[in-house]
């Protein structure tokens, strides 16, 4: 069992993937690690030797920023932000997009589930 | 698309002349601008900017963190009022 900066990855798929179930490495990062630390990136998780997994270990833990670290950053920069009391701040507390899209429609992702306005006239058909 | 750095920021000529008149000076005075788009550089800290908003000046204390941001970052241009019925929603719920 293979356990890099606190998540377990999963046995049975090729290196290069199994690293991207960390929060923070995605598929070029995932590379340019197994890259570093010269293993196959086709390789299955299961089958990485044990020198291996503590030296990519211990790349990730040196170069990278992830899980909980990264998590953390990016709250702190989305405080730093609201403190300054920024537009994008207000948005972020409101809750809204903060990169100019329409609202009128969409932007379900920040808004979040409908809320269905009272007495709200639909367009009536003349 | 970033501003090239050969440019260096954006900073109003106008508005960075009376900052440095009153850095000079050692003075802390309220300066109006219109300058919305100006990029707020370190010799911009301590000092305080009415900035419009296209209805009046609002006031804008610079701070540190405030550095490399617009000053019309921080002079909304809109007023939202919130909608009549959710309004009970929002005061159980603060974003």
């Amino acid at each position: 069992m293979a356990r890099i900066a606190g998540v377990d990855l999963p046995k049975n798929k090729r290196a290069e993937i199994g690293l991207t179930y960390i929060y923070g490495i995605g598929r070029s990062t995932a590379l340019e690690i197994l890259k570093k630390s010269k293993v196959t990136p086709g390789k299955k998780v299961a089958d990485l030797s044990d020198e291996e997994v503590a030296t990519i270990r211990a790349i990730i833990q040196n170069d990278y920023k992830v899980e909980g670290a990264l998590r953390s950053e990016t709250q702190l920069n989305i405080k730093r932000l609201m403190d300054i009391g920024c537009y994008r701040g207000l948005r972020h507390r409101k809750g809204l997009p903060t990169r100019g899209q329409r609202t009128r429609t969409n932007s379900r992702t920040r808004k979040g589930k409908r809320k269905t306005v009272a007495g709200k006239k639909k367009a009536e058909k003349k | 698309m970033s501003r090239s750095i050969k440019k260096g920021p954006y900073v109003d000529t106008k508005l960075q002349a009376k900052v440095d008149a009153l850095n000079k000076v050692n003075q802390k005075k309220v300066v109006k601008t219109w300058a919305r788009d100006c990029t707020i550089i370190p010799e911009f800290v301590g000092h305080t900017f009415a900035v419009h908003n296209g209805n009046k000046f609002i006031p804008v204390y610079v701070h540190e963190a405030m550095v490399g941001h617009k000053l019309g970052e921080f002079a909304p241009t809109r007023i939202f009022r919130a909608h009549p019925g959710v309004r009970s929603e929002k005061s159980t719920s603060p974003a």
